[in-house]
């Protein structure tokens, strides 16, 4: 279940970093705006379900565009600037929501009720929704990425930037395109996994990490990787809840650990191609 | 008498010909004899924790500034020194005075270890790694709160000296000692060999550097740095908690390393003496309070996309230039070289 979202954010992560060489911190940040957003969709208009969380997704994936143009554009040749503009950016968005909704935890109701029994295990609806979710939206991704002209470009531009450029691609729209791409997964994630967890305004940081641990694991800029490598981290994640002693605090350690000893194997990540010297 | 005057020589040639020298020397002045004329304990209590962040900074600053091993993870040394020390001086009963150079230590030896992880990392790849540290850390520590406190941390720890001033004078003497240290270590040929290591790594080996023994190097020592940081820090706040190990720490220290400008040493410091008080002067505002940080990270974005190089570059480059012959640096206001008479 976990996997699912894990896999999401992290795709999105990968395509941005692949295309554009962008480490964007603000990422998680994104999810958590989308993840407001739909709640306050509905709570106070009363929009259907469906509805609110397609308009959360479009807008926070418009304003991502906005503020890809407004902040990172002019920085980015400055990758350090980059660096620090996004965490900006997320430190921005933590305290808006702080300022308008405040500290506290807010629940949304639960929007698929009841729960399927499989092979004698439990499974709420609800998280069932998030594995179909991000199932659909992987294959989609897959779609865009390998049977579209934009997936076709999208590929070149991470493949080698200068030389899509020289062919004539318009490579600042391409890094528009993927970041618009990247923001609309994290936000889907963000507004499917909204009613089983809480929402406030630091939910941002533990994904934020998590994602890093798992693309890290699963070398940078490889969507294959980031996918096993999500999947690896939410099983190990669950197992270490449940069989350790004290897990719950030491899941995040344990699935770091994995990736550092990952890393010092092959430093490329699992499926990580080594990035020529960048010229 | 001779001395006097060679030393007012010394002073009038060397320092007051570049304004940016000049100001690094007010700056002194000004931080030694402030308790002298304005003792206010807010105002103290703010400037320590100034001090100490500015250590901090520029203990990343030699890492990722000049090595180019930017890390994601340094508040990991901070919260290294920050417990050890703690832990020790409240567990065995010892004097600060010792455990703090204790704390320094172990985050050296965090350092070591680090750096020796992280050999075969670069670029990206290390950042992220880096991040992880201090996490896996807070697990540990979380996993055995009868040891570590959970999350309330280690408290209840003594301070080193028991007047606002004397642990201003503390942190405010051993930060310019060490900022001046790193800054002279920086300038030496072992910065060199650090720039060479960060602008090309493959060059540097071909030319005879033993790359990995400079990179474990440069960890320790910006370790020991931050971990005596750290250790001042618990001992002053009296509490050594989780916050001194968490994420937003380690983003804080990248925002001031690359807001006053990366490579430079003196940037970050500068950095840390002008948003630390600023955003704790808004926040003592009502109105201000819960927008702090929202502020603090506008001012950030404006900043960047007005001078991406940081702060501290621009401003040099506004009030000196380099001369085109000699590649001495001159008042942005002189015609000729002060050194070749080049016109400038």
């Amino acid at each position: 279940m976990n996997g699912g979202v894990y896999a999401l954010l992290a795709i999105g992560f990968s395509l941005i970093f692949g295309v554009a060489r962008i480490v964007n911190i603000a990422h998680t940040a994104f999810y958590m705006l989308a993840a407001y957003c739909f709640y306050a969709l509905l709570t106070k208009t009363g929009l259907g379900l469906v509805v609110s969380g397609i308009v959360a997704v479009c807008a926070v994936t418009l304003f991502s565009v906005v503020c890809y143009r407004l902040v990172i554009e002019p920085v980015r040749e400055h990758e350090s600037a980059v660096l620090i503009a996004t965490i900006a950016l997320a430190l921005v968005f933590q305290e808006l929501m702080l300022f308008i909704f405040g500290g506290h935890f807010l629940g949304i109701p639960s929007t698929l009720e009841g729960s399927l029994r499989f092979l004698g295990v439990t499974i709420p609806y609800q998280r069932l929704l998030i594995l179909v979710v991000a199932a659909v939206m992987l294959a989609v991704v897959w779609f865009i990425l390998y049977r579209t002209r934009l997936g076709l470009a999208i590929r070149a531009t991470a493949n080698d930037l200068e030389v899509a450029n020289l062919m004539g691609m318009n490579v600042s729209r391409v890094a528009m395109a993927t970041v618009a791409i990247s923001v609309a997964l994290a936000s889907v994630a963000g507004v499917v996994v909204a009613p089983v967890y809480v929402v406030d305004p630091f939910m941002w940081l533990a994904p934020l990490v998590t994602m890093l641990a798992i693309v890290v694991l699963g070398g940078l800029g490889s969507l294959k990787g980031s996918l096993i490598g999500a999947l690896i981290i939410g099983y190990v994640e669950a197992i270490t809840v449940f069989a350790v002693p004290a897990g719950a605090y030491l899941k995040g350690a344990v699935a770091l650990l994995i990736m550092v000893v990952v890393l010092l194997v092959r430093p490329e990540g699992l499926f990580g191609v080594a990035f020529e010297e960048e010229r | 008498m001779y001395l006097l005057r060679k030393g007012w020589a010394e002073l009038k040639n060397e320092v007051f010909v570049l304004p940016s020298r000049s100001l690094v020397l007010l700056w002194v002045v000004a931080l030694l004899a402030l308790p002298l004329v304005y003792d206010d304990a807010y105002v103290l209590r703010i400037l320590t924790m100034t001090c100490l962040f500015a250590v901090f900074a520029a203990s990343w600053d030699l890492l990722a500034g000049y090595t180019g091993q930017v890390n994601f993870g340094h508040a990991l040394f901070f919260g290294a020194g920050a417990y050890t020390s703690g832990l020790i001086s409240l567990k065995l009963g010892i004097s600060p005075w010792y455990t703090v150079w204790a704390g320094a230590v172990v985050a050296t030896l965090f350092g070591l270890v680090v750096g020796y992880l992280c050999l075969r990392l670069r670029g990206s790849y290390l950042s992220l790694a880096t991040l992880a540290f201090p996490l896996i850390a807070l697990g540990i520590l979380f996993a055995f709160p009868n040891f570590s406190g959970g999350e309330l941390g280690v408290s209840g720890l003594r301070r080193l000296a028991s007047t606002p001033t004397g642990n201003y004078y503390i942190a405010a003497v051993s930060m310019l000692a060490i900022v001046f240290g790193l800054w002279a270590l920086a300038d030496s040929k072992f910065g060199i060999v650090l720039h060479a290591i960060r602008d090309d790594e493959v060059a540097a080996r071909a030319s005879g550097i033993n790359t990995p023994r400079y990179k474990i190097a440069v960890f320790a020592i910006s370790g020991a740095a931050a971990g005596f940081s750290g250790a001042l820090f618990a001992h002053y706040l009296r509490v050594a908690g989780p916050s001194a190990l968490e994420v937003a720490l380690s983003f804080q220290v990248v925002i001031w390393g690359i807001f006053g400008g990366a490579a430079t040493i003196y940037g970050p410091v500068a950095a840390v003496f002008l948003l630390y008080p600023l955003t704790e002067w808004l926040g003592s505002f009502k109105a201000f309070g819960e927008l702090r940080l929202l502020i603090f990270a506008v001012i950030v974005l404006l900043v960047l996309l007005f001078m991406p190089r940081g702060l501290a570059p621009w401003v040099r480059d506004k009030i000196e230039t380099q001369c085109p012959r000699c590649k001495q640096r001159n008042r942005a206001w002189r015609s000729a070289c002060r050194l070749c008479g080049a016109s400038l």
